[in-house]
């Protein structure tokens, strides 16, 4: 199951449509990290929202995500994780370190736009 | 009902397995919490034995209630791979032989209301978890 990447701007979201397996969250991993370069973009959302199970692998994966993209100069958001999976991955004993996190979507942008304005006034 | 044996052998079976193990959840009435507990204790399992085992079986069934008058959904995560050399050691918090977070053993036992594990080195590991409907 290929998760679908669409370019907003200085963005990607990924919209992750169904359960996914070890192999796509990988190739998801591979495909967000070429795509930043090739668009040059500086944020990334990952919609999970559909997600009903995130184990192990699923955050370790999401992590990885987020410390790729960091050297590649983009910030992940991960967007949508249900009430029932955080209390599921808590209980797991896993922790979402590496990325940013948010309710939805709409939140997501507003975040990055704040985040990068921040950036930009910290640069100059 | 009869048991439902699910064959574990790569991480397409993995999310079959956890698939299968919630829809059985929600037809057994859990919440929706305990549904998703569930289903994630069951890929950690599974996850483990692809991981450590190559291969091996979850079995869903129901167990009659005990003393406490209350059913569980029993899952039985089977396999016959090197097995666990310390069980107690990958009972702790943190343990990990292989690339993975670790056993995730702990966290599964937290999901869960039950949990027992047998694994003899070279025989294979059993892992039994419940939870009570």
């Amino acid at each position: 199951m290929e998760v679908p990447i669409l370019k907003q701007g200085d963005y990607l979201i990924a919209s992750i449509q169904a359960a996914l397996s070890d192999a796509d969250l990988l190739r998801l991993r591979d495909d967000l990290a070429q795509r930043v370069g090739r668009f040059r973009s500086r944020g990334v959302i990952v919609d999970v929202t559909v997600l009903d199970v995130m184990d192990s692998f699923a955050v370790r994966t999401l992590r990885n995500i987020g410390q790729i993209l960091k050297m590649r100069g983009a910030e992940t958001v991960i967007v949508g994780i249900q009430p029932e999976v955080a209390f599921a991955m808590v209980q797991l004993g896993l922790t979402l370190t590496d990325v940013w996190t948010a309710l939805d979507l709409e939140e997501s942008i507003s975040f990055l736009d704040r985040l990068m304005k921040a950036g930009r006034t910290q640069g100059e | 009902m009869n048991d439902i044996a699910i064959s574990i052998s790569s991480d397409q079976d993995i999310v079959i397995a956890r698939q299968r193990g919630r829809e059985l959840a929600a037809k057994l009435g859990f919440s929706s919490t305990e549904q998703i507990a569930i289903a994630t204790a069951i890929s950690e399992l599974s996850r483990n034995i692809v991981e450590y085992a190559k291969r091996g079986e979850v079995i869903l069934s129901l167990t009659p209630s005990q003393g406490n008058g209350r059913g569980s959904l029993q899952i039985t995560a089977r396999d016959r791979g090197p097995g666990i050399p310390d069980v107690a050691l990958a009972m702790r918090d943190g343990y990990s032989t292989s690339r993975s977070l670790g056993l995730g053993l702990p966290g599964t036992r937290r999901l869960m209301d039950e949990f027992e594990i047998v694994s003899k080195p070279g025989k294979g590991t059993t892992v039994t978890i419940r939870k009570w409907i």
